[in-house]
């Protein structure tokens, strides 16, 4: 019987292909949609992953996201280094400055300024050079992937910014003596880094220019009892990576609409496939009502019927998933190539599974009524 | 007793009521019908007379509202929708007006397809159904789909779908309406030879005049009841002009 319910399903090519089209088309939408906002989401975090040496931030109360700077006093690094628990604790300048370029092409950078004497917080992978070369005269770092999208010297129409180059920042010299890689940011603004010191000296004058101290928690220490103690001590906000991070996404991904505007292209997604299979495989079990009657006649019982109904939903479910599932990972995978956003967690592919799964349980379902209500004595209307 | 005297069907004072209240309609009176074993009887009438409603009530399709109902010997109203659902696929032979094949199956499959209903190996299910397809002419067509048969090779399939489970009793619902006079007799004949046995019964509802010569009994219906019931041996045309309606006849 199972044979019989697939060649009825594939008796009718052109619908059958309908079928799987629509939620392969679903599918897609689903995928590509979600693992789009999940890169976004990702990316807003990138600069806390990248300078995850740390258990600890301590940032002003009134941050909002990790690009987000409200500065605190300089003493408080001393603060912190005196709170039982902390392993070490150090400073971290981050702020947007403008630079210039050798051929005069004018940029916006976020430039990090990492603690003199240890330069924690780094950048996760040096390319080119070695990351105590910052320690050099006028030395800065830049991002070695795709330096022609953010550093690009446009006025010239030449080449982007390389090693070696001399560039200025608020006026003030700075060369490239090393390149890293990081992660791919949700801010398009280049990240350059130089020591704290050196970033003062960028820096417009200021009364307090502390973005945040980073603090390491001693092995064995509970961490939130550390935190806790550093929030009493300083006054301050103390969270660890995650907090952060979540923090940040949470803002972003707030404040800007892509949360409702993704969200609402997956639900879209989700009816668009919905009514285009469902409508589909309903009107195909309405076509083959005839049929059905036929079998009730015959002796086929209502239980045999569901699970031949459910086998063609099944199918047309597992093979529209996947071919859906295939075009939205080769679409995905195009577009991270390009450095956009798209990550694709198995929480992804699971979650549009079993929404393809309810959409063609509730297609089958709506089916399988007209057939229950069916009167085998159908096959006798002419 | 000999199985020719084994009543295949015994209705006794069969009612059927669509509907309710004040739009309810009446489409059987009270039918008392027997059909022997071996016989094959057919129910004729103008539209509306309740022809395919008692087939529908015989074959165990349709509830009956009142009477009693035997089909060698079981008891059909008394039994449970899911009783009944298994009796069908045992001892009922269906052959539809519109053949009602599965178009995307071969001749050979659809013929097999009580076999599958009945739960036999696919494989044995598929030998019976060549072995069947044989027997009713159409061995050299046994993978050809429905779309690709004539009408009366379509309605052989469905013959060879109806009798392969070897059913008690076989139901026929216009089968030669849909065929030319010519392949509407080879139908018959095919119908004829292969399912007459002492050990089943065949009814058919049919219009068709130019088949009576194939009955047995002819049993004539209007307006819910049998009118006249012509028995005994097999009728002729002759015979059926004396119990058909005007039109019929003059048709015949």
């Amino acid at each position: 019987m199972n044979l019989i319910a697939l060649k009825m399903l594939m008796g009718d090519r052109l619908k059958y292909y309908g079928l799987i089209a629509g939620i392969a088309f679903a599918t897609m939408l689903i995928l590509q949609q979600s693992s789009i906002l999940v890169g976004f989401t990702k990316q807003t975090g990138a600069f806390i992953r990248d300078t995850a040496q740390a258990d600890l931030w301590i940032m002003d109360p009134q941050v909002r996201f990790s690009q987000d700077r409200v500065p605190v006093r300089e003493t408080t690094v001393q603060l912190a280094r005196g709170v039982a628990g902390v392993e070490w604790a150090v400073p971290l300048y981050q702020g947007f400055l403008r630079g210039n370029m050798p051929d005069g092409t004018r940029f916006t950078m976020i430039l990090v300024g990492l603690d003199d004497a240890t330069l924690t917080g780094g950048p996760p992978q040096i390319v080119r050079g070695q990351l105590s070369d910052l320690r050099r005269d006028k030395a800065v770092f830049i991002q070695a992937d795709k330096p022609e999208k953010k550093l690009m010297m446009k006025r010239t129409g030449g080449r982007p910014l390389a090693f070696g180059d001399r560039f200025s920042i608020n006026d003030n010299e700075a060369v490239v003596m090393g390149t890293y890689r990081a992660r791919e940011s949700f801010f398009w603004e280049p990240v350059i880094y130089t020591t704290y010191t050196r970033a003062l000296s960028y820096a417009p004058p200021e009364r307090n220019a502390l973005a945040y101290v980073l603090v390491k928690v001693q092995p064995g220490r509970d961490v939130q009892a550390v935190k806790k103690a550093l929030e009493q001590k300083t006054g301050l906000s103390v969270r660890t990576n995650d907090e952060f991070i979540a923090m940040t996404a949470d803002y972003i991904l707030n404040t800007t609409g892509i949360l409702v505007n993704f969200g609402l292209a997956v639900a879209l997604g989700v009816m668009i496939g919905s009514l285009v299979a469902g409508q589909t495989f309903y009107n195909f079990t309405l076509d083959n009502l005839r049929h059905y009657g036929a079998l009730k006649a015959m002796g086929v019982s209502n239980g045999r019927l569901v699970l031949m109904v459910l086998l063609q939903a099944g199918t047309v479910a597992v093979l529209g998933y996947s071919i859906g599932a295939g075009l939205g990972s080769g679409m995905g995978w195009i577009v991270a190539s390009q450095g956009l956003a798209f990550s694709m967690p198995w929480q992804i592919p699971a979650f549009a599974f079993t929404a393809i799964t309810l959409v063609c349980g509730l297609a089958a379902w709506l089916s399988l009524r007209r057939v229950f209500a069916l009167e085998p004595a159908v096959v006798f209307k002419g | 007793m000999r199985t020719a005297d084994r009543l295949a069907v015994d209705c006794r004072a069969v009612t059927k009521t669509y509907g309710e209240g004040e739009t309810a309609v009446l489409a059987l009176r009270g039918i008392d019908l027997e059909i022997r074993a071996g016989e094959l009887m057919m129910l004729v009438g103008p539209s509306g007379c309740g022809k395919t409603t008692l087939i529908s009530i015989i074959a165990g399709i349709l509830d009956r509202t009142d009477g009693n109902l035997h089909v060698f010997g079981a008891d059909v109203s008394a039994m449970k929708p899911s009783a009944r659902t298994s009796w069908r696929r045992d001892r009922i032979g269906f052959v539809f007006q519109s053949f009602n094949l599965m178009p995307a199956l071969t001749a050979t499959e659809n013929v097999a397809i009580p076999l599958l209903i009945k739960g036999s190996p696919r494989k044995e299910a598929m030998a019976r159904a060549e072995h069947m397809l044989e027997r009713v002419g159409l061995a050299n067509r046994r993978h050809a789909l429905p779309a690709q048969l004539s009408g009366g090779q379509q309605q052989r399939v469905a013959i060879g779908r109806a009798l392969v489970h070897e059913p008690q009793l076989i139901v026929c619902d216009e089968p030669t309406s849909s065929l030319d006079h010519e392949t509407g007799l080879s139908v018959m004949n095919v119908l004829r030879e292969t399912a007459a046995a002492e050990d089943r019964a065949l009814v058919v509802v049919t219009h068709d005049a130019r088949i009576f010569e194939y009955a047995d009994r002819i049993a004539r219906m209007d307006d819910g009841r049998i009118v006249t019931l012509e028995g005994g041996t097999r009728a002729s045309a002759e015979a059926y002009q004396r119990v058909a309606s005007p039109a019929a006849a003059q048709h015949a």
